[in-house]
């Protein structure tokens, strides 16, 4: 299939249902209400799901019982709507459901802004509710990686039994770019009968399932909480991406980026080198888990003076750039948010900073 | 062959203890949910969902197959279930504290959409697992332990009466309140659970059965007196009987 231009939030309905989930639930948020709209024509016409629900906490659990019952769904959000997801999230992660959530990322806190922010990403890869629980986050920088990572996502969902979320901004969300869906990335679901509440007659079985995440036996929540670590310390060995942009050079800095601020930075990457400084980039598209060990490996390259990272907020993934540089160079953020994309000049000038030093 | 029935437990019931105080009426209420969905042979293709309060262990006693909410949240569950699985009968067993505090938004906005479940509100006018505290169903005057003086209705207005503002929303639903706390009784609220989960497996409408409960541990009553309390004080204030049925909406 050739390609067609679309916008990012089109795209992404689309590719959910090109993966084969047609079951959407959402609540209208700016800047991604066009995934509901698209999808509100779209799903009808394929015999799917659409459903706008009174708020983002029911939509947060119409996934979890459409999920329990062992069907593929997914929803979209922005910032604040995530937010009040996150009671929800917690559940459906503690009963180890799948479920795709999106965050197509607008500034905060608060009501904050209409406009592109990655300030959502403690939110994401820290556990935006309560408990010991973990997201795959993945981290797309264009609409046609966005497309392609909510096809994997329900897969993935699957395999672990986890949400995943894909972390996107306003930029990847509004603005259109040539996409394609590749029919390769579309998996069957996956088997759950053996979890899932789908009715013991439909699935031949004399034995309820029970979706729950309520432990009162300090041991036997202690084992849960031990299960669920072990799957997240899975994902960490087995589901790390990242893309390494002009590692192969002497470079003096390393700069870590994800999402649209990746693609200014590879920009200002290409300039510096045109006048004759050598910069790298590490664009983790896993948050979590994150490629630590590929972002020491590259800040420990002997011509490399300095890691900074460049995000759209006030200093945040910046955190896990040091937790995996260990010390070993000095870390420094440059970033902005209100929703201004940081330009390649200003991204050049923060370099040129550091190598004055 | 001998005429008549022997009393026996129903299928939909598991054959252990519960957890409820004695004079609790929440046993009577899942004896009778398990009955009709015995009689009505949908145990296979049921899910239960499970509140957070005194019956949140309800999954322990019933015997198919069963979600668990947070607080509040299950009629939202119930509608990702339905809307995505129509084949399978839901019903959500929630509390005055669940549903008409916490959940009220997600109740509301359920039976409005007319989602095709059913839900069993137990209304005792109290929070009870978490040890005794006001609800929005506590009776003016009634002590609780953060109402140590009564229920003040100038500081916290009047109980809400669930079913009745349920039913007047426009979309067609089944609604109706029956209490359990007699034998008398009780033949009624079995004849509304199974209304209730018949309007469903009909695709007819959403439908609620409101049963007026009883809970001695927090009224700080014997079993006995509180039989008395609901008879006299609840039952005044929560009448039961059809507050709604779908063929009078559809008519006007």
């Amino acid at each position: 299939m050739g390609k067609i231009l679309m916008k990012g939030n089109e795209a992404i309905g689309e590719a959910a249902i090109r993966a084969g989930c047609t079951n959407y639930f959402a609540y209208p948020i700016t800047p991604q209400s066009e995934v509901a709209e698209y999808l509100a024509r779209r799903l009808p016409e394929v015999g799917g799901v659409f459903l706008q629900g009174e708020s983002e906490v029911a939509v947060s659990y119409m996934i979890f019982g459409a999920s329990a019952c062992g069907e593929r769904v997914f929803t979209t959000s922005s910032s604040p709507g995530i937010s009040l997801m996150s009671e929800g999230i917690s559940y459906i992660a503690a009963a180890q459901c799948p479920a795709v959530f999106v965050n197509i990322m607008r500034g905060g806190p608060g009501l904050g802004g209409i406009l592109p922010s990655q300030g959502d990403y403690f939110q994401a890869t820290k556990g935006g509710g309560h408990g010991d629980y973990r997201l795959l986050v993945l981290a797309p920088a264009s609409v046609q990686e966005a497309a392609e990572m909510v096809m994997q996502a329900f897969s993935l969902a699957e395999k672990y039994r986890n949400p995943v979320m894909i972390l996107g901004d306003g930029l990847i969300g509004q603005m259109m770019e040539p996409v394609a869906f590749p029919e390769h990335l579309a998996t069957p679901p996956v088997n759950k009968d053996d979890w899932a509440t789908n009715g013991m007659a439909n699935r031949g079985s004399q034995r309820p399932n029970l979706v729950k995440t309520l432990y009162l036996d300090p041991e036997q929540l202690n084992a849960h909480n031990l299960t669920l670590r072990a799957k997240y310390q899975r994902m960490r060995q087995e589901e790390v991406r990242f893309e390494p942009y002009n590692t192969e050079v002497d470079y003096q800095v390393l700069i870590v980026s994800f999402g649209t601020m990746s693609r200014v930075c590879r920009t200002a990457i290409d300039n510096l080198k045109a006048q004759g400084r050598e910069v790298a980039m590490i664009r983790p598209q896993t948050l979590f888990p994150y490629p630590e060990a590929a972002v020491r490996e590259a800040a420990a390259k002997a011509s490399c003076r300095v890691v900074l990272s460049v995000e759209m907020n006030m200093g945040q993934m910046v955190e896990d750039v040091e937790r995996s540089v260990r010390g070993q160079r000095p870390v420094e953020w440059f970033g902005k948010c209100g929703g201004e994309v940081p330009t390649p000049e200003e991204v050049m000038e923060a370099v040129r900073g550091l190598l004055a030093r | 062959m001998a005429k008549g029935k022997t009393f026996k437990r129903p299928e939909a019931l598991r054959d252990c203890p519960t957890h409820y105080c004695p004079g609790c009426t929440h046993g009577v209420i899942h004896r009778l949910v398990a009955e009709v969905i015995d009689e009505l042979g949908v145990r296979g293709r049921t899910v239960g969902i499970a509140p957070v309060g005194c019956a949140v262990l309800a999954y322990n006693y019933f015997n198919c197959d069963f979600q668990e909410a947070a607080h509040g949240r299950a009629p939202a569950m119930a509608t990702g279930i339905k809307r995505v699985r129509p084949d399978l009968m839901v019903f959500t067993y929630q509390g005055d504290g669940d549903l008409a505090s916490i959940g009220m938004g997600e109740i509301v906005h359920a039976a409005n959409r007319g989602e095709k479940f059913t839900t069993i509100f137990v209304n005792n006018a109290i929070y009870g697992m978490t040890g005794g505290q006001m609800a929005p169903t506590t009776m003016p005057g009634q002590r609780t332990s953060t109402s140590p003086f009564g229920r003040d209705a100038a500081q916290v207005g009047m109980p809400i009466r669930v079913a009745e503002l349920l039913a007047s929303l426009q979309t067609p639903a089944y609604i109706a309140r029956q209490t359990v706390i007699k034998p008398k009784y009780i033949a009624r609220a079995r004849k509304a659970i199974h209304k209730a989960f018949s309007y469903q497996l009909a695709n007819r409408c959403f439908s609620l059965v409101e049963i007026v409960s009883t809970c001695p541990t927090n009224w700080g009553m014997t079993p006995l007196d509180a039989v008395e309390w609901t008879e006299k004080t609840l039952l005044a204030y929560y009448p039961p009987g059809e507050i709604k049925t779908p063929e009078a909406a559809e008519e006007r």
